[in-house]
């Protein structure tokens, strides 16, 4: 990997992990889950991380934007945008090193979750390979909302809007395959297709498919390139 | 060394460079003077490859901004107007930070670390936050970024602003020490700063380049008033209306004068007439003690002031 990336992925790991940021939003994400998770384990009596596994897509809707709402548009407010477009790097390995960084921190909090399989498989018999598969379709998941956060926050340099633009594409994304009942067979599986919970459910259920990763891995190409696009369309100003 | 060339940038309708053409030589200290948004700071942009130019083109060295943008920024330092830092880190981390990308081997991290502290004076703050830091540091530590890895040319964007006198004076000695081996271009609108640093001057003016030369050059080729400035004794006369009547003087103006009799007057002619052998004779005559009488040289500022307003 290139090393320009690496450094700009540690620079950004630090100001993550410097400043209160990551502890806050990594805290409020694991409180919010874990109540979710065992307020009702107990009433459905079944040693599944399925509950966990469905309402960690919508915490991250939340999460992810807090995470990378401040990645481009906190350079572009304070003016250090221009320090580093004017180092000897190309815009893609600047891209690069914030998305990884931000997909690192996404890991150590999902990471963190795996208490609560650890709890759960004291409790009964716990199907190991659907959780690993489960987590893996988290990861990728959380990947494909980094990478419409750092589109959107390099689009602007105001937090606020970096935050609710990336909300607003993420939400429309995970409602795809809800509103199916409304529209014609064609055009239903097409927007299945596109949704991004439609893919988690998949993996989340056992099966890690070509189909569903090359769907993620294509909308993350899609939206990184986008942001490489707008960092490079300052120049035209 | 650096060519522009025709280079033209418009914002939406608003033409911000025009049509400018210079050359920056090897080992030239230029000093880039305009009032603020004359368009200094959108040609050093283009220059270090912040922006692309909307006609016209950019060499540094023979490689094309546009089409060679990572090697030119490989060979220039740059530090933006304001010195925009990042404000959660300390001073050497950023260093290190800026040393990795500018690719600068791990092993020699620490003892460039410490050539650059001593060169910005920053020992002092090194293991504290940029954030904390006052303006002066922060520039100081802007103008350590841009020399990190040694850099032929240098572009320093307002490098003295927010700074102290004292601090004014290391950072215009230093540049002067690094512009014996380095291209400096210093865009500023303090005009001491380039009579006191700059070998050649360049004025921009509504996007369009106004003059060019050395401060010397240009206080020369002024077309501006000869100025007499004249100290006398003469209590009792009105000295105003005869100096006023002297042959081709266009315009006397009184700066002061004093109970005792004392003023202080300046007179102004048509450029290439002297005045001071008939201002003696005038004094004699009229038995005035003339205390003191000399020629003002034209200043860069009026230079400036004439160029740049209309």
């Amino acid at each position: 990997m290139s090393n320009h990336i690496t450094i700009f992925c540690k620079k950004e790991l630090r100001s993550f992990f410097d400043s209160p940021i990551a502890y806050i939003v990594i805290t409020i994400f694991l409180l919010i889950s874990g109540w979710f998770f065992f307020s009702d384990l107990f009433l459905v009596n079944q040693t599944s991380m399925r509950n966990l596994f469905s309402i960690i897509p919508f915490i991250f809707m939340f999460f992810v934007p807090a995470v990378t709402m401040r990645l481009i548009s906190e350079e572009k407010r304070s003016g250090t945008i221009e320090v580093l477009l004017t180092l000897p790097v190309k815009d893609y390995e600047i891209i690069l090193g914030k998305f990884l960084a931000g997909l690192i921190l996404i890991f150590v909090a999902v990471i963190l979750t795996l208490v609560y399989t650890l709890t759960l498989s004291g409790l009964g018999n716990l199907d190991f390979g659907s959780v690993l598969a489960g987590y893996v379709g988290l990861l990728f998941l959380g990947a494909t909302y980094l990478s419409v956060g750092v589109f959107t926050s390099s689009l602007t340099q105001n937090q606020i809007v970096a935050f609710i633009t990336s909300f607003v594409i993420i939400f429309a994304l995970y409602m795809l395959d809800k509103v199916l009942i409304f529209v014609p067979g064609v055009l239903a599986s097409f927007l299945e297709y596109l949704s991004v919970d439609y893919h988690f459910s998949n993996i989340s259920r056992g099966v890690i498919d070509s189909r569903d990763v090359i769907y993620y891995l294509s909308v993350i190409f899609f939206f990184l390139f986008l942001a490489v696009r707008a960092l490079e369309s300052g120049k035209w100003r | 060394m650096i060519r522009v060339k025709n280079l033209t940038k418009k914002y939406g309708d608003l033409k911000a460079v025009d049509d400018v053409t210079f050359d920056v030589h090897t080992g030239e200290i230029l000093g880039f003077l305009g009032p603020n948004g004359a368009g200094k700071t959108t040609t050093v942009r283009i220059i270090t490859c912040y922006m692309l130019p909307t006609s016209g083109w950019v060499e540094v060295d023979g490689l094309n901004v546009s089409e060679h943008s990572l090697e030119v920024r490989k060979k220039i330092g740059y530090l933006p107007e304001n010195a925009p830092l990042y404000s959660e880190i300390n001073v050497l981390d950023y260093l290190h930070f800026i040393m990795g990308i500018r690719g600068i081997a791990k092993h020699r991290f620490s003892q460039r670390t410490k050539e650059i502290i001593d060169v910005c004076g920053l020992g002092s703050v090194i293991h504290r936050n940029i954030g904390e830091l006052s303006k002066g540091f922060r520039q100081r530590v802007g103008l350590a970024q841009a020399m990190v890895h040694d850099p032929e040319i240098l572009i320093l964007d307002e490098p003295t602003s927010g700074l102290d006198p004292n601090q004014i004076a290391e950072i215009r000695s230093l540049i002067k020490e690094l512009g014996k081996e380095k291209t400096v271009i210093l865009c500023t609108h303090i005009l001491p700063e380039v009579e006191a640093t700059c070998g050649r001057v360049l004025i921009i003016n509504e996007g369009k380049i106004v003059a060019d030369g050395s401060p010397a050059e240009l206080q020369s080729s002024f077309q501006g008033k000869e100025k007499i400035y004249i100290e006398l004794k003469a209590p009792f006369e009105d000295v105003e209306a005869k100096l006023a009547n002297l042959e081709n003087v266009e315009k006397v103006e009184q700066i002061a004068s004093n109970g005792n009799g004392k003023k202080k007057f300046t007179v102004e002619c048509a450029k290439g007439v002297d005045l001071r052998e008939k201002l003696f004779r005038l004094a004699v005559e009229n038995n005035w003690a003339l205390l003191e009488m000399r020629k003002e040289q034209a200043s860069l500022e009026d230079v400036f002031r004439e160029l740049t307003t209309s």
